[in-house]
């Protein structure tokens, strides 16, 4: 075989072994809807982020606008500091409320920002003052029998 | 009594010792290789030439088990998800299991059997008709003129060639999926989109085979240029080859998921 007809098909097949490469990142991956852009950090700390994890979506109104960068734990209040990277198209007033929420009935939990009628906007990096934690199951459940216990006394 | 078992702690330790020097010979052709591998990049033509054996010529072995793959896992991912009322997460499972472990494992095992046997035979029957000392007798290094251009085909091919078969088994997922069974177009590419993370699971994934690559190709040049230069050496260097990388393979992968997917 003659070295033009090696290299075009060494060629090709480079060039197919890149293109794959390209698919898996765009088609498959999530490269084309990650890199939208500038973001900002917000922090919001939690009593309680039951199964948050790192790279959960946040979201406002169910559209994702950023993702949790970083969990860690206040050591001197106990509280769990969660660090989002919002993308910079969207600015929230300061009146914003981070809730810890899970989709679905088993799916992965989120942050949803329930915006409120502030005129003032966060500035990058500070804190969402209010916050609600995860729904855990345990005490959920607890919360009901204890109820019911309470109401069986009252009607005695 | 006394000699028996004397006999068998020599021949134990003998045995342990020579594998030990052929690692320590390994490692040091390893590096030799990497010396002399100005050449292969200098004379691109050379490196070109073997892209072309190892890694063009195993283009239909890893596109056709790709999509035979990619169709079984749709078929088994179907089965299961269906039962828990969840078929639209058969676009996650399909494109993870592929892009994690199944493309760079599965692609870099034929890799070894198809390409990885050849170079051993090929470098082991030059040895064996002394074409190697020949070249040394003319002030060519065999290392330089055939053992590195060999390698770093098989270096670059081997990512490429699991981008494919990984590729490839979506799609043969994608088929039979959507087209076959059809499980909703949309949510299979969306559900997919959202989970697979390309710098988590495709950058891991493309590491992976290239540290295969590495493996496989290095395993390969050695066993050719370590045998024996006779019709049983070299038959029995192939086979060494492929078993010696088959499992190195599957050791480095239980490696490489240990460090890149604890815990998350």
């Amino acid at each position: 075989m003659n070295r033009m007809t090696l290299d075009l098909w060494v060629g090709v097949f480079v060039a197919i072994g890149l293109g794959a490469l390209l698919f898996l990142a765009l088609k498959v991956g999530n490269l084309a809807s990650t890199n939208t852009g500038e973001t900002y950090v917000l922090k919001a700390n939690f009593d309680n982020i039951g199964g948050l994890k790192v790279r959960a979506p946040v979201k406002s109104a169910g559209v994702v606008v950023g993702r949790v960068s970083d969990i860690r734990l206040d050591g001197e209040r106990y509280e769990a500091v969660v660090t989002m990277n919002i993308s910079s198209q969207f600015m929230f007033p300061r009146d914003t409320f981070a809730k810890i929420r899970t989709s679905g009935l088993l799916g992965e939990q989120y942050i949803g920002l329930a915006v409120g009628g502030d005129t003032e906007l966060f500035k990058p990096g500070e804190s969402v003052k209010k916050t609600e934690s995860a729904m855990v199951l345990e005490d959920l459940v607890g919360q009901f029998l204890f109820d019911k216990a309470a109401e069986g006394k009252d009607k005695k | 009594m006394l000699d028996r078992a004397a006999t068998a702690l020599r021949g134990l330790g003998s045995r342990v010792t020579s594998r030990l020097w052929r690692l320590g010979f390994a490692s040091r052709f390893f590096l030799a290789t990497l010396l002399y591998s100005g050449p292969s990049f200098r004379r691109f033509f050379l490196t070109v030439r073997e892209i072309y054996f190892t890694g063009v010529l195993s283009l239909i072995i890893i596109l056709v088990s790709g999509l035979f793959v990619g169709m079984v896992l749709g078929l088994q991912g179907y089965d299961t998800l269906q039962r828990y009322g969840s078929s639209e997460a058969l676009g996650i499972l399909v494109a993870l299991s592929l892009v994690r472990e199944l493309g760079p494992v599965v692609s870099a095992l034929l890799f070894a059997s198809r390409a990885g046997s050849a170079i051993t035979a090929e470098i082991g029957l030059m040895k064996a008709t002394e074409q190697l000392s020949a070249m040394e007798m003319m002030a060519v290094n065999p290392i330089a003129r055939v053992v590195a251009p060999r390698f770093w085909a098989g270096v670059i091919s081997m990512p490429l060639l699991a981008a494919l078969f990984s590729a490839m088994g979506i799609f043969g997922g994608y088929l039979v999926g959507v087209v076959l069974i059809g499980v909703d177009e949309g949510s299979f590419w969306s559900q997919m989109q959202a989970s697979v993370d390309f710098r988590e699971d495709i950058v891991n994934g493309v590491i992976k085979s290239a540290v295969f690559g590495i493996l496989v190709s290095w395993i390969a040049v050695f066993e050719g240029y370590d045998s024996e230069p006779t019709a049983e050496g070299v038959s029995g260097a192939t086979t060494r080859t492929v078993v010696t990388s088959s499992l190195v393979i599957l050791a480095a992968d239980f490696v490489l998921t240990a460090f890149m997917f604890r815990g998350a």
